[in-house]
């Protein structure tokens, strides 16, 4: 009894595992995992309203959440060591199967992004990029010396950059420069020089017109020209941002009302339930909405630096870091092209836009997170 | 674990995450203020401007164009209807591949390169995303049961109705009822404001006859709604409405049956009828012959059909009736008479010697009679109107001088307009020493006068003038304006023409009666087994002067070259019920061509279906409203 009483004084993290406390010994961190469901029900909530009150879409929503969690809770079972263990394997098998998207992959919607695995149905692996760049970013670092010198940021921007390359060519920009993203945080998170990053920024500046006038596809510039004035078109290209910014400003403090956002239901939101549902609930639920919304995700981003923060290994660090901060780019980036601060990219806004496999693979990731952040008693 | 190259510092490497961590944190919370200044920005301080953003766009003000009043023949017979109209248009958003439905559509329907260009037009000019762009109008039935089965194909192309107008009777209302069709650029720059508004759903416009001069009756009142709608325009709810009033339905004098036996008289010719109730001034039947497909022009008239009818040596375009201006020849000899005996320098015991020709004094010009050797030894004016004796109206005419037959044909409604209510009346020449001097630049001659007393040289009127002089003769001199709308009350401005004995009206009267019923009479077949008695006088317009010395053979001459046919009559003679004046061109003689068409519509309106004597009262009768 004695012993029960001491570890229940100690802060959560370091009383291991216990018979009272059930999360911990599934390996799952309370505090983190409620967040994620608040984040989930909310997202299923203004989903309701934004596809119409269609509960087809609900359920097919749900079950996406639901093998989320499920491969959350799996993936947080394993030990961050076994991760890094396989962390180069899946990263070569990943850029394995990028090269076989662009030779065999499925099109759709102009761009080849898909692999069709015989009896498992379709896959993009550019989602399972999204944790082995990160991966093994951490994992070059895992036993050097840090902060990282000249020649390992060079093989580093190597390794991030040619998958980025090759989901670029895919095409699918937005994901490419979110992954090249969380690469590059993991450098951040090392401790990369503040020198180098001021001339990494300086160099991006000046390379980002070169960039705009002959490393884009015309469906990008033109983005980009709707990004920087939607007035121009306001009927073409510039009507989603302007019909986006209406939804959100007529939205007002306190919204219109759960189901009576008169911008989404009238069909004058596009892509109402997946990229743009941001504005839906803006519409409906006002700044309160924004508010609470926002203050969930920064509970989770808080939480996650903090386990990273606690991790005991380098690789644990930079990995959960790098989750972490991804996720809130995420956010920024959608937030920020729904309500025209931010050129539109097809970035959905995590756990609450519909469909795609992001969800799950975004789960996955605070899988590991949770693993980290469990399993560092065992890694001594 | 095993040294590095590099000697490990955990603790600094700690401490550099740590320190990260920080500026992440830092970097997270500055862009979170980022974001929540956008929303604040777009939400607190903007709030205003995207509200009404956004009401802008849900709920929209649609003009509910007020249906058109129909008109209608006085016993109710719809003469301009409204009919639902297929088209086709397209929502391009639904159209996977533009190009592919396209050739698709024009596979089923015709696509005339017009309307193909102007869709195109539409297509890239600025247009609100979800909006129909029309592509073809006027779709046939039988291309709408060919698309209707072919619709599936073709998603994002769809049918719409659209009310317009029809004429049932087509070419032989074309000249009365006129046409409407698509509003223009000019017609909105003529409108103020309140005009504008009030025509702000309507397509179409009168162009000509009813459907022009009765524009603002038959238009009726503009309405309202005002709806939220959704992206794709879908109507979704109605948030409040003023209906339109729908335009007055207008009911004519004209009588359908009576405008049909005029039309199928004048058969193949060319020629013109006007047939006045004397009564009260209702026009009863309008017709000017060949007529055009009114039909043809409401949706715009194609180039070929258009330049077919402009080519057409019949003039199907022109209204004889109303702008054909012809001289009325002898038609007018009984008011040249009643001028005479207002002027007394006649009477009807007065005869004049007629030898076939007539000259002024001191000149040697001679002015023959239509007839060689003339009617008799003397002539007296019964016998002048009844045989249409020329000598004796060459005399009265000198006698009275042309300022009186001026001024006293003028009350006839010779020279101006008679007021009818349709636009573009001719106004006929009654000429005078002011008209030539004016016109002519030439002083006035003796012999003009001549030619003027039998209604020839500058004399010219229009058979609507005819009728309407003849009306008068019938009413004993009472002025009415001619009018086809049953409702309208319009004064005249002229007097009433006098006569220097009331007895004179019966006397001119009998004249004109023995023209058609007299054994001598130039009229006889009009009067053939006519239950009712008819007076009438014969006219012939001369198409081109002949030298006064020579005969001409008629059938030797072209047809086209021929004397217009005049008639002018009314009937029953003792209670006059309906005047009429006939012109058929190139007809050659008043009695024998133009007659038999007066007849058949004096026929149409006096006789029963059992061909007995049964005189319709006089004013239209009040029609109830039509329902919708």
């Amino acid at each position: 009894m004695q012993t029960r009483e001491y570890l229940n004084q100690l802060p959560s993290h370091q009383r291991g595992p216990t018979s009272a406390d059930l999360a911990w010994r599934l390996h799952l961190d309370g505090p983190l995992l409620a967040a994620l469901l608040m984040i989930a029900a909310f997202g299923l909530f203004v989903l309701y309203s934004a596809g119409g009150e269609n509960s087809d879409l609900l359920v097919r929503q749900c079950i996406r959440l639901t093998a989320g969690f499920g491969a959350m809770f799996l993936l947080a079972q394993i030990p961050p060591r076994t991760y890094r263990f396989w962390t180069p394997v899946i990263f070569a098998g990943g850029l394995v199967m990028l090269v076989l998207v662009l030779v065999v992959g499925t099109e759709a919607k102009g761009a080849q992004r898909w692999l069709a695995l015989p009896g498992i149905g379709r896959f993009q692996p550019s989602e399972v990029m999204k944790l082995a760049v990160p991966a093994l970013v951490a994992w070059y670092f895992r036993e050097r010396a840090l902060p990282p010198r000249l020649r390992d940021v060079a093989l580093v921007l190597l390794l991030v950059f040619v998958p980025a390359l090759l989901i670029g060519k895919q095409p699918d920009l937005g994901t490419a420069i979110l992954i090249a993203t969380s690469g590059l945080i993991v450098l951040f998170m090392a401790g990369l020089r503040w020198r180098i990053i001021g001339i990494a920024v300086l160099l991006v500046s000046i390379a980002a017109p070169a960039m705009y006038f002959y490393g884009l596809h015309d469906y990008q510039r033109k983005r980009v020209d709707t990004f920087l004035n939607p007035e121009a078109d306001p009927l073409g290209t510039g009507w989603n941002i302007i019909q986006s910014k209406t939804a959100i400003g007529s939205g007002g403090l306190d919204g219109k009302g759960w189901l009576n956002g008169t911008q989404s239901r009238l069909d004058f939101l596009p892509e109402s339930s997946t990229d743009f549902i941001f504005a839906v609930l803006a519409e409906e639920l006002g700044l309160l909405g924004i508010v609470l919304l926002l203050g969930i995700y920064l509970f989770i981003v808080g939480r996650g630096l903090w386990i990273s923060l606690q991790a005991r290994d380098v690789f644990s660090r930079l990995l959960g870091a790098s989750l972490t901060l991804t996720f809130f780019i995420y956010v920024f980036v959608n937030v920020g092209m729904v309500s025209g601060l931010l050129p539109v990219v097809g970035v959905p806004l995590p756990l609450v836009s519909y469909g795609g496999t992001s969800i799950v693979t975004l789960l996955a990731g605070f899988g590991i997170l949770m693993s980290i952040h469990t399993h560092k008693r065992l890694l001594g | 674990m095993r040294d590095n190259i590099r000697l490990r510092d955990h603790h600094r490497e700690s401490q550099i995450f740590s320190s990260r961590v920080i500026w992440a944190a830092l970097l997270v919370a500055m862009m979170s203020l980022v974001l929540l200044s956008r929303m604040v920005w777009l939400q607190w301080l903007q709030y205003e401007r995207y509200a009404s953003l956004s009401d802008q766009n849900r709920v929209q003000t649609q003009a509910m164009a007020p249906p058109r009043g129909l008109i209608l023949d006085r016993n109710g017979t719809v003469l301009a209807d409204n009919r639902p109209d297929f088209s086709l248009s397209v929502i391009p958003e639904q159209v996977p591949d533009m190009t592919a439905a396209l050739d698709r559509v024009a596979e089923l329907v015709t696509l005339p390169e017009n309307d193909l260009k102007r869709f195109q037009e539409q297509l890239q000019g600025r247009r609100r995303p979800w909006e129909p762009v029309p592509l073809r109008s006027r779709l046939t039935e039988r291309e709408l049961a060919v698309f209707a089965a072919a619709q599936h194909e073709l998603p994002g192309v769809r049918i719409t109705a659209e009310a317009i107008r029809y004429y049932p009777q087509g070419e032989l209302l074309s000249h009365v009822v006129g046409y409407v069709n698509r509003m223009n650029q000019q017609d909105l720059a003529a409108m103020n404001e309140d005009q504008l508004a009030n025509y702000s759903g309507t397509h179409f416009y009168g162009r000509t006859g009813i459907e022009r001069s009765y524009e603002n009756r038959l238009h009726g009142q503009v309405g309202y709604r005002k709806v939220e709608t959704n992206a794709r325009g879908r109507i979704l709810e109605v948030i409040a409405e003023q209906p339109p009033v729908p335009g007055d339905d207008l009911v004519l004098n004209l009588d359908l049956a009576v405008q049909q036996a005029a039309w199928d008289a004048l058969g193949q010719r060319r020629g013109a009828v006007v047939a006045i109730d004397p009564r009260d001034g209702g026009v009863l039947a309008f017709v000017s012959r060949p007529g055009f497909d009114s039909n043809l022009f409401v949706t715009g008239i194609s180039y070929d059909d258009y330049s077919a009818y402009r080519e057409d040596h019949d003039k199907p375009l022109f209204n004889r009736a109303l702008q054909g201006q012809y001289p009325p020849g002898s038609t007018v000899k009984p008011i040249i008479g009643l001028a005479g005996l207002a002027a007394e320098q006649t009477s009807w015991q007065r005869t004049v010697r007629d030898p076939g020709w007539f000259s002024l004094p001191d000149t040697e010009r001679v002015y023959r009679d239509w007839k060689r050797g003339g009617h008799a030894p003397r002539v007296d004016l019964h016998m002048a109107v009844q045989q249409s004796c020329d000598v004796y109206f060459y005399d009265l005419g000198v006698r009275m001088g042309i300022d009186f037959m001026h001024d006293y044909l003028t009350l006839y409604g010779f020279g101006h307009r008679t007021g009818l209510d349709i636009e573009g009346e001719a106004r006929g020449i009654l000429p005078s020493r002011q008209w030539k001097k004016a016109n002519r630049g030439a002083s006035w001659f003796h012999g003009d006068t001549v030619n003027a007393s039998i209604g020839q040289g500058f004399f010219l009127a229009t058979p609507l003038q005819l009728a309407q002089s003849t009306a008068i003769l019938a009413r004993r001199g009472e002025q009415m304006v001619p009018s086809l709308v049953a409702d309208r009350r319009e004064q005249s401005p002229l007097p009433d023409p006098t006569v220097a004995d009331p007895q004179d009206w019966d006397l001119m009267q009998q004249a004109m009666i023995d023209v058609v019923h007299g054994l001598r009479g130039t009229a006889r077949v009009v009067g053939y087994g006519a239950p009712y008695k008819v007076a009438g006088k014969t006219g012939t317009s001369q198409v081109f002067s002949v030298p006064e010395d020579e005969e001409y053979n008629e059938d030797e001459i072209a047809e086209r070259l021929r004397d217009h046919a005049l008639f002018v009559t009314y009937a029953p003679a003792d209670n006059p019920a309906i005047a009429v004046a006939v012109m058929v061109e190139n007809g050659s003689h008043g009695g024998s061509t133009a007659g038999p068409v007066a007849r058949a519509v004096m026929d149409a309106w006096l006789l029963d279906d059992a061909g007995d004597l049964a005189v319709p009262a006089p004013g239209a009768p009040a029609l109830a409203r039509r329902e919708r």
